[in-house]
Parts: structure tokens; sequence; C-alpha cells
């Protein structure tokens, strides 16, 4: 890689949404879904950004694509203000951020045909005339392995595979710089998990795309990212360039997440750190660092004490008071 | 010593759908020794969780149905076994668990009534004893209090707490077999750790048999003795876990293998498996796999035989992988 421009960055980004009272429930509260998270994309990068379910990954990548707003915090797209955006820049930034999400079945309207489907954007941001934009839907699903005719069907005749190329197409076809792709192959059978991988891959390359890739599962964010940040309880725990962090994680969850990966090879040693306990929840998280009740090095400070982000070399980050 | 604890022969499950029947599973040959863990692998619809319905009699009716073959457990053939003597089967011989904790438990109960009424039903016991039995369950598959938890409702508890619940209803009247589908494919990964060490340790505790289905190899490695691959109702290949990872011999296997991104694995570009999993309704003629396998030849279109490659690494192909 080669040094490029940041893309995406946010500081000190916050997202809490409040639990109020309704119907039977008795909650109140303040789920803490974003905590403090600042970061950088660069452009033409995949960021990988894992963490386990509940952990506000999801979260943080709808807040810096605008699909809601942060509770506090900034965000910036190439070097400007998202809050601050008008309705035609907001717009123009709709078509450069586009957003691929894990469930291809729900992703697609059943009554649509495929060909309808990967056109609306287009229609929505008057690109071309009818015949332009017919010929470019026939480009993108050959561009996404699939046939032209194919425009001809609706959803339910293709299988998970395809239709997550079929989402892909779409979200190709306004010709956007970055795809924040949340889960997008953790739906799909082992065999076309790869299919899918690649061709994400090649279209990167292809097209120059940056990626924020969000998945829990570890292998796949080795294979496709080229940097790594790991979130826990709406934290940033850890940043750091994908080779660094398989070969040396430095926070103890991280440790834990990598250790805890089931190894595809039954010779293979296990040297297994087993967290104890659960993940917290967010309306309460324990107080000092959010990850000392399961933590195997916890002292005294990080009962009181949160950790924030820290520089360990130039391009690594680790929030532990023990590093 | 070896002792066949469950001995399945020619088990060919079909379903009556609309566009025709289909054959889910067809005639699969199976043992499951003492004490053993199985792994049963592949993907989405290639018949492996049929299996396991067709052996506990939990079949969708009428739909489904046992077309032919025997399922021997303790001398008696369970396919020819009425719907109350299996029922006396299911649970307190063989038990299962199933891969979403969060449908499997009833919510209107608490979880303590839930583990004591298995109990009751199949160990006879009062009310007093059944809930200290309960309780000593879920101390044992690792709930902190139990004493406390044993009042908790369903929705009181997180993903993996509720999935040590299946495990303990499961456990609860000491099966000889427990079957195993997904138990961990809903949970994050530091809590599928802890799962499956708790699984590998009741199974040495209680001396049970495992049979694990999945379609995660890391899995399979973590756990298991021996390994079946499916594909499209059929066992493509069988072996020791360690044989089979280190010379898998079936061209489905071998591409699985290859299409999995690895944690320290190689760089470069996955080698997906071209294609789609054929439909059940449309099956190709002979090897089901031909149309999508790399060592592909006129002969595949004829049904491949099962041969052996060493006596306990058995295969169903005509031009096996060879090491």
């Amino acid at each position: 890689m080669k040094v490029s421009q940041p893309i995406l960055a946010c500081e000190q980004l916050t997202k809490h949404y409040s639990l109020k009272t309704a119907g039977f429930s008795r909650r109140s509260g303040v789920v803490r879904a974003v905590e403090d998270v600042s970061l950088t994309v660069l452009s033409g990068e995949v960021f990988g950004l894992v963490g386990e379910s509940g952990c506000g990954k999801s979260t943080l990548g709808r807040v810096l694509l605008r699909l809601e707003d942060p509770t506090a915090g900034k965000v910036f797209f190439a070097g400007q203000n998202l809050a601050a955006f008008g309705p035609s820049q907001l717009k123009k930034f709709r078509r450069e951020a586009q957003i691929i999400y894990q469930d291809p079945y729900s992703a697609l309207n059943p009554r649509q045909k495929i060909g309808r489907l990967i056109e609306e954007p287009l229609s929505i941001h008057r690109v071309g005339t009818r015949q332009e934009r017919r010929d470019r839907v026939h480009w993108l699903l050959d561009v996404v392995g699939l046939q032209p005719d194919h425009a001809q069907r609706y959803p339910h005749e293709f299988s998970g595979g395809q239709r997550q190329r079929i989402v892909i197409a779409r979200a190709l076809a306004l010709n956007p710089k970055l795809i924040l792709a949340d889960e997008p192959v953790s739906a799909l059978d082992v065999s076309i998990q790869a299919q899918v991988l690649n061709l994400l891959e090649e279209l990167r390359a292809e097209f120059g795309l940056t990626y924020i890739f969000i998945s829990h599962d570890l292998s796949v964010v080795e294979h496709i990212a080229d940097r790594v940040a790991v979130m826990y309880l709406g934290r940033l725990v850890e940043v750091g360039p994908k080779k660094e962090f398989y070969n040396q994680p430095s926070h103890p969850y991280s440790q834990a997440l990598l250790s805890a990966a089931p190894i595809p090879d039954p010779t293979a040693e296990r040297n297994r750190v087993i967290l104890t306990g659960d993940v917290p929840s967010p309306v309460n998280p324990p107080s000092g660092c959010s990850f000392h009740p399961r933590c195997p090095e916890r002292r005294d400070i990080c009962f009181t004490k949160a950790p924030t982000l820290r520089q360990l070399t130039p391009e690594r980050w680790v929030s532990c008071h023990m590093r | 010593m070896r002792e066949i604890i469950l001995d399945i022969k020619g088990l060919t499950t079909q379903f009556q759908t609309k566009r025709g029947v289909v054959t889910a599973v067809d005639g699969i040959d199976l043992t499951l020794d003492r004490g053993e863990t199985l792994g049963i692998v592949g993907e989405s619809g290639c018949g492996k969780s049929v299996t396991a319905l067709s052996i506990l009699g939990l079949l969708p009716k009428p739909a489904g149905k046992i077309a032919a073959g025997q399922i021997f457990f303790d001398g008696r053939d369970l396919v020819t076994l009425r719907e109350a003597e299996i029922r006396h089967i299911r649970g307190n011989d063989i038990s299962m668990i199933f891969q979403e904790p969060m449908t499997s438990l009833n919510p209107v109960y608490t979880v303590g009534f839930q583990v004591q009424e298995a109990i009751r039903k199949h160990r006879h016991m009062n009310k007093r004893e059944s809930r200290a039995e309960a309780i000593k369950m879920l101390g044992l598959v690792g709930i902190p209090e139990p004493e406390a938890r044993i009042d908790d409702y369903p929705h009181q508890m997180s993903g993996g707490m509720r999935q040590r619940v299946m495990i303990a209803m499961a456990l609860s009247c000491h099966p000889q077999i427990m079957i195993a589908d997904e138990p961990t494919t809903a949970l994050d990964v530091t809590i599928q750790a802890q799962i499956l060490d708790l699984i590998g340790r009741l199974k040495e505790e209680i001396g049970m048999s495992v049979m694990l289905i999945t379609h995660d190899l890391g899995v399979v490695a973590e756990i298991s003795q021996r390994v079946m691959v499916m594909y499209a109702g059929k066992v493509v290949e069988s072996a020791d876990v360690k044989e089979l990872f280190a010379n898998p011999a079936h061209p489905y296997t071998v591409s699985l293998f290859k299409s999995l991104p690895k944690i320290g694995g190689r760089d470069g570009a996955l080698k997906a498996i071209p294609g789609v999993v054929p439909s059940l309704l449309n099956l190709p003629k002979g090897c089901a796999f031909h149309e999508r396998c790399f060592k592909t030849q006129s002969r595949c279109q004829q049904a491949p035989p099962w041969r052996e490659i060493t006596p306990s690494h058995m295969v169903r192909c005509w031009e096996p992988v060879e090491q």
C-alpha cells in the first residue's frame, strides 16, 4: 500500500440511544452503542472492523455514513464535516458512499425485477437516459459475474450468493468511492463465501474502491483487510496493520478473540485463552475499562479508570493500561 | 474397544413438496461409537440436519418421511417404533440441541421449569428433587449462581447462557447420545470457545457420544474424532479427523479446504468452488458434484463407487485426489 489520503475519518464519535418507557417495559437508561471512537480510513484500503455481536460495529458504520446522526463527535468525508452537508452535498455523498448488508434475502424487494432494482439508484440520481441506464445495468451484471438476461428475473430465482452479487452490482451503480460492507459474506455457505470475497477484491482493484469491512469472522477479515480495528462495548480497543495485528495482538481482548477462533486443523496446537462470562450490557457498562470483568490481566487501575487509545508504534494503537 | 451405539443403514428421507418429491437424505450409512464425537459437515441443504431429525423421529409430518433404511439403537430399529416408544428414547437416551437458543426455549416459562420438565418426565422425580437436580445441571454447564438464575425467563439471559440452558436440558437425563445441530453457529467466538470446551468436558465426564452437525470446518477440527462430509444428501467422504484434514480425497472436500480463508494463511485470491449447490429437485446425473468439480470426467455422469482409501477412510468418487 502506498501512502494515501484519508477518505473518511471520525473524531470522538459517540452514539447513544435512550431506552424509553414503552408498553409494559419499565426499563430506562441509555444504550451506549458507540463511545468516543476516533479513526481514519485511507483511500483505497480495506479497513476491517471486528467485534462480537452488540459491540457497536454496525452502529458505528451507520453513523459514519450519516444514516444516523451522532450524539457527539464529528465525521469527515474527504476532509469535510459530514454534519455540515446541505441537501445537495449530502445527495452527492450518497452517491459516493454505498452500503452492502449481511442478508441478501431482505435487501432485495421480492416484487421487483433485478434490472429495476439495480437501475433504481441511477433513476433516483437521474443518471443518463433510459437506454444508457439499461446498458449500465447489463454492464454491472456482467461485472459481478451474472448474465444480462438476469435483469428480467425476480430475486427468488437466485441463490444466496447470486443475490449478494446483485446487491453488490446495485452498490456499484453510481461509481462510489467508498463501500461499507456489513457482514457481506456471513450468510453465505463456505464454497460461495470464497466466490464473493474474490469478487469484492477484484472490484476493489478494478475500480479503486475503499472498503470498510465489518465482520465477526476473523479469518475473513485477515484475508481481505489491510488494517484491522477491534471494538468492544462501543469502544475501539485496538487498531493496527493486519500483519502485525494477527502476528501479535496487543490488547487482552484481541488476544482472547484470536485464540478463540477455531482452527481448521486438528493437529494445530491450541493455546486458548477462554474468557469467562459474557459481554456486559451497553446500558450498564462496567466502571473503568469496560473489559476488566473478563480480563485475565486486570489490575486495580482497570476498575476505576477507563484507558484511552494510545499509540504503540507509528501505526498501532491500543487502549489498555497494561501496554 | 469400539462399541457401536448407533448404526444407521441406508437411511433415505424424502419430503413431499409442491414441485415433487425431494430426497434430502439419500441412502446414508453411519455408525457412532460409544464415547466418540462424530462431526457431520456440509453446506446448507446437504441433508445433515434432516439426518438428525430422522434419528429422533422429528421430521415434519406429513411432508417428511423415512422412505428406506434402518436406524439401530440399543438393538431396536428406531424407524419401526411407535411414537410413544420413540418419545421415551428422545430426551432420555438420545437428546438434541439446536442452533437457535433464542427460539428453542419457551419464552413464557422460566428456564428452571423447562429443565425440570424433562427431568420429571424421564426420571420420575418429584418437584423438589427435580429442582435440586436442575440447579445441579445449570451449575454443571457453567451458569453462575444457578440457584438465582433458575427462576429467570429466557429473555433475561444472553445467547450463550440460553445455549447453556439448552445443553443442561439435553444432558439432564444423562443421554447416551447428544446430537448437536450447529450448537455454536449463533454465538460469538469467545462464547463459542466456552461452549465447545464445555461439550468436550461434559462428554468425558458423562461418557456420552456426540454427533456434531456443522458447516464450520474449524469447529469440527476442534472437537471431533471422526468426520463425515455430506453433499446433496449423500456422504461423500468419511475418515478420522486427522486423516481427513491431512489427506482429503474427495474433490469437494479438497475444494472446501482451499476456499477457506485461514488465520495466518496465504495471501492472494481464494480458490472458490465454481457454480452453486444444485437444487435437490434437479440433481445432476451421477455424482452430484461433477458440474463443479476440478477433476470431472465423462464417467462422473454415472453414480460413483464408495471406495476405500485406508480401512478408516472412505470416499465416494471415481477420481479421488491422491496426496
